[in-house]
């Protein structure tokens, strides 16, 4: 127990500047069920074991994958760790629908390999997946490498099974594609982070797996052929857009040298900016010339200085380990702070430039994301935890982001890191009303405590 | 000098493969198809040979169904000045595929030919060694390593053995087949991918060329191979020793 209370606080520690004291966890293991009538029972375990800290006010943290960037998963004082890796069973497919029902514990790269089997697959993926489960997935609103074309969450998740904080099991697992009865409840549940309830079981629609998949890695020589690219992209592509990412030349060098086996395509010259675009179609043939036809056009057009095209599966999860294994670069080369921001596309890298200049040789500033989805993963990579260069980070970063009416956190929620910033992105209002449905659905404020909503409010 | 390679359309190295139901084959049905491995490497090959000076053109040649012009244009992309494409609707055994060669080398007369060692749907590994037969060529097969010697019209050619590299020197013309540590192919970049739209592709039949490509062979069944069963833990060595005795029957 001790060492596995070590490990939870050490992982969390890499990860955040902070380091909390833990001075009691119990964490609670639910085991494997292997039959419909053990099923039901588990649900009433995790509803017997809120029910109980309920009664008792102690504090409750659900977690799944533990790879979450804003300690939205971590205990903080002396909560209650609520563990649903165990609750890891696919429940339920229906071929002709693509609907699956699967419980929180599953691991996202599991299902994917179910659904692969079924010639299906998940609308989201993101570089977790080999840890990360679909109940955080949900109770975060993971967004990732496709959501330009298949959607958030809210869209592909057609029912949640929930417990609430006094142990009201609300099953609101419905499998149908409409349903206007009564208030959606589920969304309160995608994205709340565990604060308004723990997500035991997931019903989503997943997409059929199409044959043509096409890859292709882009040099462009500034931000602005960038932005421009994706508005050829999304007009000439279409349909068959799955993927629109991008990396700065600092992304590209840091993968480069920190990742095993990564290499640059374009070895030769040094570029700016790098654009990934991924195309899913029906048709290989007709799907790749329509690639072809439109990166040759904006070669054209000057928007691209160079590219290459994937010609094999191979090539195809190179290009994508570049991007994916960025995370992972960063974290060999020594101790990063990052920021997820939702900012309109035309401002989107000046953050970047901007927070270059302000911190200069102390750091070195690298930017990329998802483009298709104006959201910007900023990361400031330096040899050490410093408090003086956070503090010229923030709040600077949040002010800047909120001054362009965006996001301080596109899809990584809100967690322990942010919940004091709410405000830069909502409303006192919009604030005080999240923290009304808090007090009805958590009146003793047992679930995921001190996360998500400001401490002057929840106090 | 001319070099010829030949590039062979098969099932994307990384699909997983299934067998059809009625167990004739594997399902190739809206599965993705790429270039083997082993003559992407070939074709690698041939480019540097091309670019250090010691030849002056790369000859792409592939044989099967209309599909492969698909393989050939990738091979252009990287960088092959013309393709050949014999369109045959048959299965393209190593023999025919040998004998097919041996007319083309007649007309092109390369100084080079290069093959990767096998393809990944049969493993047969044996294209290279049979026409180099029926050439009378020198072959070096499973190569790791390849230099040229333009003055003496030699090439020297590391083979991976079992026993481990073994050099052998080849007269040219002569027969190379490419193993995995030989290079790492390049990409097909935009303005490659472009110029090769331009670049011919020949068009030749089995018939034209005078080879029977009546098949010899007849596949009977394909299955897959039996599951891996669970391993056993054994709580002694006593056990394991009966065990090993009387149920894997190995002592």
């Amino acid at each position: 127990m001790m060492m596995m209370l070590d490990t939870l606080r050490r992982f969390w520690g890499r990860k955040m500047l902070y380091r909390m004291k833990i001075s009691l966890v119990l964490q609670i293991l639910i085991g494997c069920i292997n039959t419909k009538a053990q099923a039901n029972s588990f649900y009433n375990h995790v509803s017997q074991i809120l029910k109980y800290c309920n009664s008792r006010c102690l504090a409750v943290v659900p977690q799944g994958g533990n790879t979450g960037l804003v300690g939205g998963s971590v205990p903080v004082f002396d909560e209650v760790i609520v563990s649903l890796s165990s609750m890891n069973n696919i429940i339920s497919f229906d071929k002709v629908s693509g609907i699956l029902v699967c419980e929180a514990g599953c691991i996202l790269e599991n299902i994917m390999s179910f659904l692969d089997n079924e010639g299906f697959i998940m609308p989201l993926d993101l570089g977790a997946k080999g840890s990360c489960q679909i109940g955080g997935n949900v109770s975060t609103n993971a967004g990732g490498l496709r959501l330009v074309r298949y959607g958030s969450l809210h869209g592909n998740v057609l029912g949640v099974e929930a417990v609430l904080a006094n142990g009201t099991v609300l099953d609101m697992l419905k499998t149908l594609r409409k349903d206007n009865t009564g208030y959606d409840l589920k969304h309160l549940f995608i994205g709340s982070e565990g604060s308004l309830g723990i997500v035991t079981k997931v019903s989503i629609l997943t997409p059929p797996k199409l044959s043509s998949v096409n890859v292709a890695l882009l040099a462009c020589k500034d931000y602005s052929c960038c932005q421009k690219l994706l508005q050829e992209a999304k007009r000439k592509l279409g349909e068959i857009l799955s993927a629109f990412e991008f990396l700065d030349g600092q992304s590209m060098d840091l993968v480069t040298n920190h990742l095993e086996g990564a290499r640059n395509p374009f070895s030769t010259s040094h570029h700016n900016f790098y654009v990934l675009i991924e195309t899913t179609g029906s048709d290989e043939s007709s799907d790749k010339q329509k690639l072809e036809a439109f990166l040759l056009g904006s070669m054209e057009n000057e928007l691209i200085a160079d590219g290459v095209l994937a010609q094999d599966i191979n090539q195809a999860s190179t290009f994508w380990r570049i991007r994916e294994g960025i995370s992972e670069a960063l974290m060999k080369a020594g101790a990063v702070y990052k920021y997820d921001v939702s900012i309109p596309v035309e401002n989107l890298y000046n953050l970047v430039e901007e927070m270059r200049s302000r911190l200069g040789d102390a750091a070195n500033v690298i930017g990329y994301g998802h483009l298709g989805d104006g959201n910007l993963h900023l990361n400031v990579s330096v040899s050490q935890y410093d408090e003086k260069i956070l503090s010229q980070i923030e709040p600077f970063v949040y002010e800047w982001t909120s001054k362009k009416r965006g996001s301080i956190s596109a899809e990584h929620g809100v967690g322990l890191m942010k919940a004091n910033e709410i405000f830069y992105s909502q409303s006192h209002e919009t604030v005080q009303m999240m923290a009304s449905i808090k007090n009805l659905m958590d009146p003793n404020h047992i679930l995921n405590p001190y996360k998500v909503l400001p401490h002057s409010i929840t106090s | 000098m001319k070099i010829m390679v030949t590039v062979k359309r098969v099932i994307d190295y990384a699909v997983k493969i299934r067998v059809k139901p009625d167990k004739t084959g594997v399902v190739t049905q809206n599965v993705k198809m790429s270039m083997n491995p082993f003559c992407e490497i070939a074709l690698e090959e041939a480019l540097r040979i091309r670019e250090s000076g010691l030849a002056s053109e790369v000859v792409a040649v592939s044989m099967g169904p209309s599909q492969c012009v698909d393989t050939l244009r990738t091979g252009l992309a990287m960088g092959a000045d013309r393709g050949i494409h014999v369109e045959a609707n048959d299965s393209m055994y190593p023999l025919f595929v040998a004998k097919i060669l041996k007319k083309l080398v007649e007309i092109e007369k390369p100084g080079l030919l290069i093959l990767g060692k096998q393809a990944i749907d049969d493993d047969c590994n044996q294209t290279g060694q049979m026409v180099a037969g029926l050439l009378n060529w020198p072959q070096g097969t499973f190569a790791s390593k390849v230099v040229l010697d333009k003055e003496k019209q030699v090439a020297t050619v590391d083979r991976e053995v079992d026993d481990g590299i073994e050099t052998l020197c080849l007269n040219l013309p002569a027969v190379i087949t490419t193993d995995l540590r030989l290079n790492q192919p390049r990409y097909a970049t935009l303005p490659n991918i472009m110029k090769a739209k331009s670049k011919p592709i020949k068009k030749f039949t089995p018939k034209e060329l005078n080879v029977d490509i009546k098949p010899d062979l007849e596949i009977v069944e394909v299955t897959e191979p039996p599951k891996r069963k669970s391993g056993v833990l054994v709580s002694s060595v006593d056990e394991l020793i009966e065990k090993l005795k009387h149920e894997a029957n190995v002592i």
